[in-house]
Parts: structure tokens; sequence; C-alpha cells
């Protein structure tokens, strides 16, 4: 499988206490576990990312708990009331265990 | 490719049509544990999430389209009315699809710090079915919507 690159976008900067909209996006196949290899005719094993996590200062914010219904190259919009400047930490968990993670910084106020 | 995906569907709904058996059958593959093999339905996740509480409607506004023509993204995002204080607040939200082989789609979690508990992503629809959202708030009560989404090619493989 191609590289996993994952991808966010975040506001640079923010107001005190604004509501500010993040967009992730991951890209990975998703294997639901019930798809057939056209060839052999088995199952192909599943193989999904299984939990998405953003953290705001070392605080979690938002989580999700994904299961094979989510589609390939998952992508979660949410949203986010920031207090201060700092950082966001965005973290995936695959299946074969590997994590995915990618930081952002926001300034607030200034 | 077309074709074959229509051929696919064919196949595939002939198979559901059969009933939870052909259901059965046909997830419990050799490298699928038996554990898997009689999957929870939509009812059973649900419950699984509320405990067993009433869960009501309103609050939760889910939005999808009516119509979907490729089952493997459709598009679902979900806005909940709460005020998203330390006291009161959206713990958590599940959406389930009642029709697919295995209904849990996923669940999100909030925290105050949310600002607004709203989310969206994209899941994969096996066939025609309903979409539900329940959400979980603070105070231990359960709301919930559901919308009906026709999904004309179905993802999930097959």
């Amino acid at each position: 499988m191609a590289k996993v690159k994952p991808r966010v976008k975040v506001p640079k900067k923010a107001e005190a206490g604004e509501v500010i909209t993040i967009k992730t996006l991951i890209n990975h196949k998703m294997e639901s576990g019930l798809r057939k290899d056209k060839k052999t005719g088995e199952l192909i094993p599943k193989k999904i990312i299984n939990k998405f996590t953003a953290e705001f200062n070392g605080k979690p914010v938002f989580s999700a708990d994904v299961r094979p219904a989510v589609s390939a190259n998952p992508y979660f919009q949410f949203k986010v009331k920031v207090p201060e400047s700092g950082t966001f930490k965005f973290t995936w968990v695959d299946d074969d265990g590997s994590t995915y993670s990618t930081e952002k910084k926001i300034t607030v106020g200034g | 490719m077309m074709m074959k995906a229509a051929t696919m569907r064919v196949t595939r709904r002939q198979a559901l049509g059969l009933g939870a058996g052909a259901t059965a059958v046909v997830i419990a593959g050799p490298t699928v544990g038996p554990a898997v093999a009689k999957g929870p339905t939509a009812e059973d996740a649900i419950k699984a999430f509320t405990g067993g509480t009433e869960t009501k409607t309103g609050k939760v506004s889910l939005s999808t389209p009516e119509i979907a023509e490729n089952g493997n993204t459709v598009p679902v995002s979900f806005d909940i009315e709460s005020p998203m204080t330390a006291d009161n607040h959206v713990q958590s939200v599940l959406v389930v699809a009642d029709g697919n082989p295995r209904p849990g789609v996923a669940t999100f979690h909030f925290s105050e710090m949310s600002g607004e508990a709203s989310a969206s992503t994209r899941i994969r629809l096996a066939k025609t079915q309903n979409v539900i959202a329940v959400a979980k708030m603070s105070d231990g009560s359960f709301f919930m919507d559901k919308r009906l989404v026709k999904v004309t090619i179905g993802g999930c493989g097959g």
C-alpha cells in the first residue's frame, strides 16, 4: 500500500473562544473484511483505521471509534472551541498496530 | 466496470434476500472467527450504547443525501443541539446503518472543548437503509435521529 499520509486542515489563527472547524483525511484502504479476492475467492482480511483522536495541548478534544463501515480514506470533520494558542495532535490507529500522527499549531488572539 | 458492479449488486441482493441464514454464511469465511459470524443488529448496537435507556427524538439533526449513487462513500453529518458546557454537553454519538452486514459505523466522543457537537464523515452503505445517530448527553439522556438513504450501487465489497 502506498505510504499513509495524514492531511489536516486547521486555521492558523483564531479569536479566543472561537469555534473552529477542523478537517482531517488519511489515505487508507479500510479493508472491511467482507470483500473477496476476485482471483482466489477468499476473503481479504480486515484492516482498517480503528481509532482517531484529536488532542489540544495534550488534552483529548475529539475522538472516534471507527468500524469497517467508514469509507476508504476516512474523512472526519469536527469543531473545537479554542481557548488559547497551542498545538493540535491528531492520531490514527491501524488494525496492524501502527499509528500515524501529525501536529498543527494555532495562534489565538495576537 | 459498470456492468460488473451491477452484476455484483444483483448477487448481493439475492444473497441478502435469502435472509439472515444466508448472510451468516457470507460473513463466516475461513478467516473470520465465530464471534462475528452472527453480527449484532442495529438494535443491539444501540442497546449496548444506551444500556436500555429510552431514546427520545429531537435535538439531533442528521443529514445524509436522499439518494446515494455510490454506496462506497456516502457523506453523513450530524449536529446536536447543546450548549456544550462542562455540565451540559454531548458525550458521544453512535452512528449505525441498519442494513449493513455489520451495522456499527462509528462512535464519536466529544468534550466540553468541542464548542459544537457536530461532525461529518463518509460511510459505506451496502443497500438502501436507515442511518441512525444516537447522542448521549452528559445528564445520561439519549436522543436520536434517523434518515433513509436510497443506495444505487452498494458499498462494502461483495
